[in-house]
């Protein structure tokens, strides 16, 4: 639209030949029509999954925390390793909704709804993992600075545990905000759509009213861009706490400096690999893949190489500086990690995190969708390892050669694990059959610029020289010009 | 109820869109609103709207959550009930950072989102007359309320010749008011007819 242009050397980020009505219709549609069989199947193992959770919680909670397989060694165990897997993953959403909209990425579109539905979920599943690792759950409103009847005892503000509890509330709350914002005007949508009658009331309630006026789009142009402002530290900041719940403590192998950056790319890397194994299933199955194209797969795999490179330097640097620091609890905590006990989950870590994305230099596999699903996978098991590594192998052999443990999970936090797959799972499936998966009215705001059909005209444009191109474009928007011409 | 006419012109292209908006507002007319289905960038400035004030009600949020944030622990720490942890002082003030960052972006959003949502009138239940049922899919739709010293047909002509895909007259009421979307309002009998 008037000078708005882009070169057709970009590549589309809409293919096919699409107005504005398809891009409705394409992308509504499955809303409107019955889920198929492969729906019900995910559904109803996802909601057994979860069934399943629910039981190994309840009876940690009924019988206590002694029927994990924590010890005095390693108090954390498969439950915080989980958490801040899943917290990690939570992290691509907001990457892509806030950090991609400040650089004014026209790729985000494509996928920003569904990763940041992806970040609500797993943040969801994160914070189960604190909650019921406080063994006395019923008690767990006490890290809520609320007056009481213990003599108005607060919690300790100076702890980054507590920190924890602001950070992860404040990500989720805001996380929700930006994504329900997006979706409003996409019930508005689905409502003035709508034939039946239940579906026009609840998407009429779940619009808000929203009718789309000029100064309803400008105000919710200036919320998307402010939240996007607040999100994009935001999001740096809770991995970096999450990291400091490790890194101001004096345990060997957690007493870094370097865990900040490190946690914050290891999630970006993880929470990308959840992305791409969620909408390469989604695409296809909604038939999305003019909207998700091979280009964004691509785009997300060329981050995946990049954090997971920063990752691996990372391990280098840990490595690195416990040899330098000469301290022997350092070096021996190290030693153990690559050749101890634990040795395999230190080289599931390395294989998956660091020498494996590096495949995706080749542009060929980048993009090739079974190959990047396989990577996602890949990708999601590495990073689980490195909690794990980080978590366990830190801890298992303490200052008490007494006390040296070897840990392993009971059923109960597998299942507890396994659980949270069902919550995720449910949430994301809900959501595929409920909820717009592309953002409607964003992929119609770039669909003139970038859309396939749109940019082969451009071809023209970009052949022309610059005198020619300004003429054209200022006769063109003569606006009086073209209304006399009209009549 | 305040149910008023309105003529309604209904644009299928950005490109006529703004051409139309600048030719009804020098021709005199006064538009009432225009709906489209995604933020159409410079449509506010060619109505001649004012930019919107929204981000700095978000930083005054901001503040608000800073000085909580650090007002409130910092009473609690050294006045309400002094602790040592650590050997840190009572007033420490860096340990404090995250949290105060914290309540201040989350301040920030919820206010200017509940903000947000008090200036554009939404909210769950509530419910506005929709003009075109394709504002909101690929029409861009234009709405002028017609008084009692405008002529309907001079109007609806005008908004004809700018380059409007349809163009008719409908009885609305301008304002929103509680109501289920499913069912049909009192008043949209009058357009039937």
């Amino acid at each position: 639209m008037h000078l708005k242009y882009e070169s057709f050397v970009r590549e589309p980020l809409v293919d096919g030949d699409k107005d504005y009505h398809q891009v409705s219709e394409d992308i509504i549609k499955p809303i409107e029509g019955k889920p198929g069989r492969m729906w019900y199947v995910g559904f109803i193992f996802s909601v057994l999954l979860l069934g399943y959770g629910i039981f190994s919680v309840t009876w940690a909670v009924y019988w206590g925390l002694g029927t994990w397989g924590v010890n005095r060694t390693v108090g954390w165990g498969w439950d915080i390793t989980n958490f801040v897997w899943w917290i990690g993953i939570g992290h691509a959403g907001t990457l892509i909704s806030a950090i991609l909209l400040l650089f004014r990425q026209g790729w985000r579109t494509g996928v920003n709804r569904a990763a940041e539905a992806m970040t609500i979920f797993a943040v969801m599943c994160a914070g189960q993992f604190p909650i019921f690792h406080m063994g006395r759950v019923w008690d767990g409103f006490w890290v809520l600075p609320l007056p009481n009847t213990r003599g108005t005892l607060w919690p300790n503000f100076d702890s980054p545990l507590l920190w924890d509890v602001f950070a992860i509330s404040t990500y989720f709350t805001v996380s929700l905000l930006f994504w329900y914002s997006g979706l409003v005007p996409d019930f508005a949508l689905i409502r003035d759509r709508a034939k039946t009658k239940f579906r026009k009331m609840a998407y009429g309630l779940a619009s808000f009213g929203w009718t789309g006026t000029a100064k309803s789009w400008q105000r919710a142009e200036a919320l998307w861009l402010v939240l996007a402002g607040l999100s994009t530290p935001l999001v740096l900041s809770v991995h970096t706490i999450v990291s400091f719940d490790f890194a101001t403590s004096v345990i060997p192998g957690w007493h870094t400096t370097i865990f900040p950056p490190y946690f914050v790319a290891g999630a970006v890397f993880s929470g990308f690999a959840m992305v791409n194994t969620l909408l390469v299933l989604t695409r296809k199955i909604l038939h999305l893949e003019e909207y998700i194209t091979i280009g964004h797969l691509e785009a997300m795999n060329k981050i995946i190489v990049l954090t997971g490179s920063i990752v691996g330097v990372a391990y280098l640097t840990e490595l690195f500086i416990s040899w330098y620091s000469q301290s022997w609890g350092e070096m021996a905590a190290f030693q153990w990690r690559i050749m101890g006990p634990y040795w395999w989950s230190y080289w599931a870590m390395m294989t998956c995190n660091v020498v494996s994305p590096q495949l995706f230099w080749v542009k060929k596999l980048r993009r090739n969708v079974p190959f990047t699903f396989v990577m996602s996978i890949v990708v999601n098991i590495g990073m689980w390892f490195e909690r794990f590594v980080i978590i366990v192998t830190s801890t298992y052999r303490d200052w008490v050669p007494g006390s040296w443990s070897y840990y392993s999970p009971t059923w109960p936090e597998v299942g507890f694990y396994l659980g949270t797959f069902g919550l995720f799972f449910t949430c994301y499936f809900l959501f595929a059959k409920y909820f717009p998966v592309v953002a409607v009215h964003e992929i119609k705001f770039i669909l003139k610029t970038s859309g396939d059909n749109y940019k082969r005209g451009m071809e023209k444009i970009d052949n022309q020289s610059a005198e020619d191109f300004i003429h054209i474009a200022t006769t063109h928007h003569d606006e009086e010009h073209v209304l006399d011409a009209a009549h | 109820m305040a149910i008023k006419k309105f003529a309604v012109a209904a644009y299928d292209d950005e490109e006529v869109l703004f051409p139309a908006v600048k030719k009804v507002r020098s021709s005199g007319y006064k538009i009432h609103d225009i709906y489209t289905p995604f933020a159409v960038h410079g449509l506010d400035e060619a109505m001649g709207l004012k930019g919107t004030d929204l981000h700095i009600a978000g930083f005054i949020y901001g503040l608000c959550g800073t000085s909580t944030a650090v007002g409130f622990i910092s009473w609690i720490f050294c006045s309400d009930w002094p602790i040592i942890y650590g050997g840190k002082p009572h007033f420490a003030l860096p340990a404090w950072i995250p949290i105060t960052f914290e309540l201040t972006v989350l301040f920030a959003a919820v206010g200017m989102t509940l903000t947000f949502c008090y200036l554009n009138q939404i909210m769950p239940g509530v419910k506005k007359h929709v003009f075109h049922p394709r504002q909101s899919d690929d029409l861009f739709v234009m709405a002028i309320e017609i008084n009692s010293h405008m002529s309907e047909q001079e109007t609806t002509a005008f908004l004809k010749a700018t380059g409007a895909k349809e163009v008719n007259v409908q009885m609305a009421e301008a304002g929103w008011w509680y109501g289920r979307w499913d069912k049909k309002e009192p008043y949209e009998a009058l357009n039937a007819g």
